[in-house]
């Protein structure tokens, strides 16, 4: 009764996941300046992003659930899943700060490096063999060019604006910039995307993802950190320290009341 | 004072009373009596301050609430109050009054907000109770002010009014949900109803009799019905959603009365409400505090904004 | 409670916002808010005023640029402020941003 559901094959499925809990974990740090931003109109722009990213995590989600085959939706991927099952990077899952205060320049400096990548990124996967995943990437690029701009312009006022402001934007680029190599480090899963034409391996996008770094940089008069050896795991499913704690928050509702409906 | 002088604020001020007569608006650049301007500013910046700190209690749950789709429509309904916030500090700027200053007062604890947001979110029905029983009750408020006398800030409820509705039904359908789901979340429901019911008729203020600025405020055009009209009103049209939750009322006094075609209601605990108003609520202190944190931990940003548009425009200058 | 000392930022520049939606023919009036500088201020109108619209047109005004007529019925007036929009604090002593536009 009913055709044989047809399971893509798991590297298709980690790869999306990859996408959509990033976009996922993003949206919730995020998610944690409402109400508490530098200025009401800033308040509206950084929910705006991630209301945006919510949107392509259910998206993404509810495609990998439906590639996966095994009856999951998009909210028991979100909040059913345990820490080693997140796909997501390491840089979205840190805090919005580098010590115990959150810090409104580590904030933008992250949205500056992940939105300088998902532009090239949704651009690249408009012409993935998943048709699917290309829709979603053609409504999703025109977001991510508008969170690289908020960024960009944000990053030049604090880049070159006050003592202050450099200082904090200097910091949160040093702070972040060794949680990209995790995107450069092509692994199996990416190179079996590849060959299947599902979207690009992260490390081509380097040139591009450089070259806009660096244009807003410069404007910023800020200096471009140092590479280091250092690699984060996030989307192996080995996260950081941080990464249980957000989750604990954002799932403890819905794991208290198994089954529920919303 | 000359008696030219005198003169001319007595033709102004007929000129003001026969606009009001007629029903016409106030704009910015009119005369108006220095009371309906300090009232205005008051009420006004009363109501921009009630949306910002009214992001608190929802922004509680933004983190945890139990379906992305519930947390894609809170996350955008809390956008919603902060542009709400905005479009009313505007029309106050309008008066002549500066965002600073208001938000200076705010934060000094010299200005008021609506009360009902210094109650806590302590679950997530209350999400549900907050847009279901506080934004319609904020409708009723609300809509009889875009008709208000003063053009700015008739506009300014026009536009939020739009908005305020599609609150109103995602608290609704919250509590819906709940109450057609387990156990718990029905008991959940319930308990928010409950704890939410009291401090909501008292957004409506106290009887009119007790209020001096409700008789001037009526004669200005700024405020068009009752405190208890609207309260009454409140009352009739949210039982019967109470009764299609399948929810216990909240108040056993709560009867339809055949004789005066509405409902009665136990008494209200206006002492309470004086507390809460006096700075003395579960919250009060808190909120105040989170955004006084939030102002003075964006200082920086700010600045950093201004001395690069400085930068700017010497480097234009310059060139 | 900790005291609260008032804000020394210096205010932030006040801009009147004009939108033309889709369908509309003209840029209409819609508010205001407060920028550090014009691109801020665009950005802000478009998060602020059309967030549920695309293909708008925006207009930033700094509040201080705009000359307004005299309401027709008013008598002689000698007040400076009275070709202004509103007596906006700032339009007293525009702010450097606003003056050197």
């Amino acid at each position: 009764m009913g055709e044989p559901v047809v399971r893509a094959p798991a590297f298709h499925v980690e790869y999306i996941l990859r996408l959509g809990d990033s976009s996922l974990i993003l949206a919730q740090r995020l998610a944690q300046w409402c109400g508490h931003g530098p200025m009401l109109e800033e308040d509206i722009a950084m929910t705006n992003v991630s209301l945006d990213l919510v949107g392509q995590a259910r998206l993404l989600l509810s495609h990998a659930g439906a590639l996966e085959g095994l009856g999951r939706s998009e909210d028991d991927l979100a909040y059913q899943r345990d820490e080693p099952e997140f796909r997501n990077w390491t840089m979205v899952e840190l805090p919005n700060g580098t010590g115990p205060h959150d810090d409104y320049a580590v904030s933008i400096a992250r949205n500056l490096m992940v939105s300088a990548l998902s532009v090239p990124l949704w651009q690249a996967l408009c012409e993935s063999s998943d048709k699917h995943l290309g829709a979603i990437a053609a409504k999703s690029v025109k977001e991510a060019r508008a969170h690289l701009r908020h960024a960009a312009e944000w990053m030049i006022r604090f880049g070159d604006g006050t003592a202050v402001s450099h200082a904090r934007a200097q910091s949160a680029l040093d702070h972040l910039w060794p949680y990209a190599n995790e995107w450069w480090d092509t692994d199996t899963l990416e190179r079996e995307a590849v060959q299947a034409g599902l979207g690009p391996s992260l490390a081509s996008l380097r040139s591009t993802w450089s070259e806009s770094i660096d244009a807003v940089l410069a404007q910023a008069t800020l200096k471009r950190p140092t590479d280091s050896p250092f690699v984060s795991t996030g989307k192996l499913g080995l996260h950081s320290e941080h990464m249980g704690y957000l989750l604990a928050q954002m799932q403890s509702l819905a794991r208290r009341h198994p089954g529920a409906s919303w | 004072m000359s008696s030219h002088a005198i003169d001319v604020t007595a033709i102004e001020q007929a000129r003001f009373d026969e606009r009001l007569r007629a029903d016409r608006k106030i704009e910015a650049q009119d005369w108006m009596p220095p009371a309906y301007r300090r009232t205005l500013i008051r009420q006004i910046s009363q109501h921009a301050h009630s949306e910002i700190v009214g992001m608190l209690p929802e922004g509680n749950w933004v983190t945890r609430a139990p379906s992305l789709k519930r947390k894609a429509i809170l996350l955008a309904k809390i956008q919603d109050e902060a542009g709400h916030g905005l479009y009313l500090y505007s029309a106050a700027e309008t008066l002549g009054s500066s965002r600073e200053e208001m938000v200076d007062a705010l934060h000094a604890g010299r200005a008021r907000y609506s009360s009902i947001f210094n109650y806590p979110t302590p679950t997530w029905a209350d999400i549900g109770a907050i847009g279901w029983l506080v934004d319609g009750a904020a409708i009723m408020n609300q809509v009889p002010l875009c008709r208000c006398s003063y053009g700015p800030y008739a506009r300014a409820m026009i536009r939020i009014c739009k908005e305020e509705s599609f609150h109103q039904r995602q608290g609704f359908d919250i509590m819906l949900s709940l109450c057609r789901g387990t156990p718990e979340q029905k008991a959940m429901a319930q308990a928010a109803l409950e704890r939410w019911w009291w401090p909501v008729l008292m957004m409506f203020g106290p009887s009119d009799a007790e209020s001096s600025h409700s008789a001037q405020s009526m004669q200005w055009g700024i405020k068009r019905i009752s405190n208890d009209d609207l309260r009454q009103k409140f009352i009739d049209a949210t039982v019967p959603q109470i009764e299609l939750l399948g929810l216990r009322l909240p108040d056993p006094l709560l009867v339809w009365n055949a004789d005066r075609g509405h409902y009665d209601h136990g008494p209200i605990d206006w002492d309470e409400f004086r507390r809460v108003l006096d700075g003395h609520g579960p919250c009060n202190r808190e909120r105040l505090a989170t955004r006084v944190a939030a102002h003075d931990n964006g200082a920086w940003v700010r600045e950093a904004a201004l001395a690069h548009a400085a930068k700017r425009n010497s480097t234009a200058k310059s060139a | 409670m900790n005291a609260h000392l008032p804000d020394k930022t210096p205010p932030m520049p006040l801009w009147e916002v004009f939108v033309r939606s889709k369908q509309g023919l003209d840029h209409k009036h819609c508010g205001s808010l407060h920028a550090a500088d014009a691109q801020m201020a665009l950005r802000m109108a478009r998060d602020v005023y059309t967030r549920r619209m695309e293909g708008v047109s925006i207009w930033v005004v700094p509040s201080g640029a705009i000359t307004a007529s005299q309401p027709e019925e008013q008598s002689v007036d000698f007040d400076p402020m009275a070709d202004k929009i509103y007596r906006h604090p700032t339009f007293y002593e525009l702010p450097d941003a606003v003056r050197h536009m």
